[in-house]
């Protein structure tokens, strides 16, 4: 091939692959039968989603009353785990669609789960907005539909209502995007596959032929919703946080918010991007598609990330300081001082603190570190988003209406089983589509494989 | 499925160097191509196939603004003409807060649009068969396919065309 590639390059694909290795490869985990390990972790997920389905059931039935809110604090582990799941699905997008306006080559190892873990996370985030709704019968109400209420339409200038937008929008294209992306990959599965097999994946696969003008079509496709989800990804967290910003609470009401929220979610987006990936790489032996070198990709992009966040927090610490302002003063200090000490803390620790070990190329490298931390990093993640949404809520303008949030087991229950969802869908996919792109992982082949650069590269004439 | 009534003699190369290589060939001789299939996008296949830039961006924009229009006017007929409301002391023309909407709407009908026309002209859709010359198309191998329906005199052309440049097999089909 006529492509240059800098001697800096690492490889990216190891193991001297041809594209029928690959092929076979990366089409084994949905052809073999799964292994114990997959058995195990999907009876573990499907038992916490049937907890779930128990929790929403009850929520139903009693009504949120079943949940620890009150007067003073309105929003508690429910809006926590909204924005915490939100955040997560944002590596996704990001991997996918800023990598590649980048053409960062390291992001076609992971973006095929990375993406499907955008659309578990966004399923998973909208379930509580929608049951703290209450009359979750009537959630179609969001909706500008004609109605017989007036017809009386939406409240357009409430970032409640941009967030509706935003998540469906948000949901939608990155859907789509997946699927685009996954067809032509059917289309190899299908190729191999017989019966039944065929028949599923003839469906899923479109008729896909590998034309050369349904590839350029295809192309110009993908980089159009590349550019299309960037600016939607980065406005999604952004009008999330408007759902705050826009407020006129003290810490919440601040400009720093979109960008740092953006930040934040981009952090502990890549963190859980990391915490999927280590131990699909291991169970599906993809090891050699997502390398060392990924993992070390992606733990820079967390300790760039966690260092803006730490920034934001240091400098909320400081303009409240400056502001002169005693009610955002208090609201500052309460926030490091009050009642949740416990939760800035831990936020503080897993957020700011833990990344920064990732300055050492030791750790960045290290499986057993970064599984570590990308855990740390999502627990201080979900203590971010409940700092900002407790603590604040729970010392508001009437010192009289004070009040201590903790959540009933129905709350604690429906985060857990959010977590059953989650992880049921994300082992569906890894049984179901191929986990790494396999047609995108060929087109880089010869500028990634270890066969043709890199230390173990074979000495042949490059053009 | 669908059947193309199509004669089609096809040959099979190992690698994209040598597909592109016997494409400059095939140029050369004036031989013309029904298609070429690979397991991925190629690059460099374009220009040698004569294939005109997509033109789907150009249909994304034209679905984007739509979205765009409609967001931003359905809004301001609400609260302008069909149900004022005054909130929080904004004029009921708060064309301001009115954009994150209308940007949500310009992308999602911009993305649908798009998606939509991309399987629409590509013949595509949830259970199409399209025909399928050789299975190991969407795996390591690259195809290069030429229309015999009503040349015969041809064959012979593009078979010695495919033996002179390296492809590993040769078959016909009829698709």
């Amino acid at each position: 091939m006529g492509h240059y590639v800098s001697p800096l390059r690492i490889p990216l694909i190891e193991g001297n692959k041809t594209y029928h290795d690959i092929t076979n490869d990366i089409c084994a985990p949905t052809e073999r039968t799964p292994s114990a390990l997959w058995v195990l972790g999907f009876a573990i997920s499907v038992a916490f989603l049937a907890l779930y389905v128990f929790i929403i059931t009850w929520t139903i039935w009693k009504g949120i009353g079943s949940w620890n809110l009150n007067r003073t604090i309105g929003w508690g582990w429910d809006i926590t785990n909204f924005v915490w799941w939100v955040g997560i699905g944002h590596a996704g997008t990001l991997i996918s669609a800023i990598l590649l306006l980048f053409r960062q080559r390291w992001r076609t190892g992971v973006n095929r789960a990375a993406e499907a873990m955008t659309i578990f996370a966004v399923i998973c985030a909208g379930q509580f907005p929608i049951f703290h709704m209450g009359r979750v019968w009537l959630a179609f109400f969001v909706f500008p539909y004609p109605n017989t209420r007036g017809p009386l339409w939406l409240n357009f200038n409430s970032p409640l209502m941009w967030d509706v937008f935003a998540l469906s929008t948000y949901f939608t294209v990155s859907l789509l995007f997946w699927y685009t992306g996954l067809v032509p990959d059917f289309a190899t599965v299908r190729d191999r596959a017989k019966g039944l097999r065929w028949k599923i994946y003839n469906f899923l696969s479109f008729g896909w032929t590998g034309s050369a003008k349904h590839w350029q079509r295809w192309e110009s496709l993908s980089l159009i919703l590349a550019g299309l989800s960037t600016p939607l990804v980065l406005s999604v967290h952004t009008i999330v946080s408007f759902d705050f910003a826009t407020s006129v609470i003290p810490g919440w009401h601040t400009t720093i918010f979109p960008p740092y929220f953006v930040a934040g979610a981009i952090f502990s987006g890549f963190a859980m991007v990391l915490t999927l990936m280590i131990i699909a790489r291991k169970v599906l032996n993809l090891e050699q598609y997502i390398t060392i070198e990924h993992i070390e990709s992606m733990n820079k992009v967390i300790l760039l990330t966690g260092s803006i966040v730490g920034v934001a927090y240091l400098t909320e610490l400081f303009v409240a300081w400056y502001s002169g302002y005693i009610y955002e003063q208090f609201a500052f200090y309460n926030r490091v001082l009050g009642p949740y000490w416990w939760s800035y803390v831990g936020m503080m620790t897993c957020n700011v603190i833990s990344p920064q070990f990732f300055w050492s190329k030791k750790i960045r490298r290290s499986i057993a570190w970064t599984f570590g931390l990308s855990i740390v990093v999502n627990i201080g993640m979900w203590f971010e988003r409940f700092v900002i949404i407790a603590t604040t809520l729970a010392r508001d303008y009437l010192p009289s209406s004070w009040s201590y949030y903790t959540p009933s087991w129905v709350e604690v229950g429906m985060f857990l089983g959010s977590i059953g969802l989650f992880f049921t869908c994300f082992l569906i996919f890894t049984r179901v589509a191929p986990v790494v792109a396999i047609a995108e992982i060929k087109s880089i082949l010869k500028v990634a494989g270890d066969q043709y650069i890199g230390p173990k590269a074979k000495k042949h004439d490059n053009h | 499925m669908k059947t193309l009534n199509k004669e089609v003699l096809f040959g099979l190369y190992n690698d994209e160097t040598e597909l592109l290589s016997a494409i400059k060939q095939a140029n050369d001789k004036h031989l013309e191509i029904m298609d070429v299939f690979t397991p991925f996008p190629v690059h460099g296949l374009d220009p040698l196939l004569g294939l005109k830039e997509s033109r789907l961006h150009i249909a994304g924009f034209i679905y984007g603004a739509t979205g765009t229009l409609i967001a931003f006017l359905f809004m301001t007929w609400v609260f302008v003409s069909d149900w004022p409301i005054i909130f929080g002391g904004k004029p009921f023309f708060a064309a301001p807060s009115f954009i994150p909407v209308t940007f949500e709407f310009t992308v999602l009908l911009s993305a649908i649009g798009m998606t939509v026309t991309f399987y629409t002209i590509c013949g595509m859709g949830p259970g199409v068969v399209n025909p399928i010359l050789d299975s190991r198309i969407t795996d390591n191998k690259f195809c290069i396919a030429f229309d015999v329906t009503h040349g015969k005199e041809n064959e012979n052309d593009y078979r010695s065309f495919f033996t002179n440049t390296g492809a590993s097999e040769v078959h016909s089909k009829n698709i």
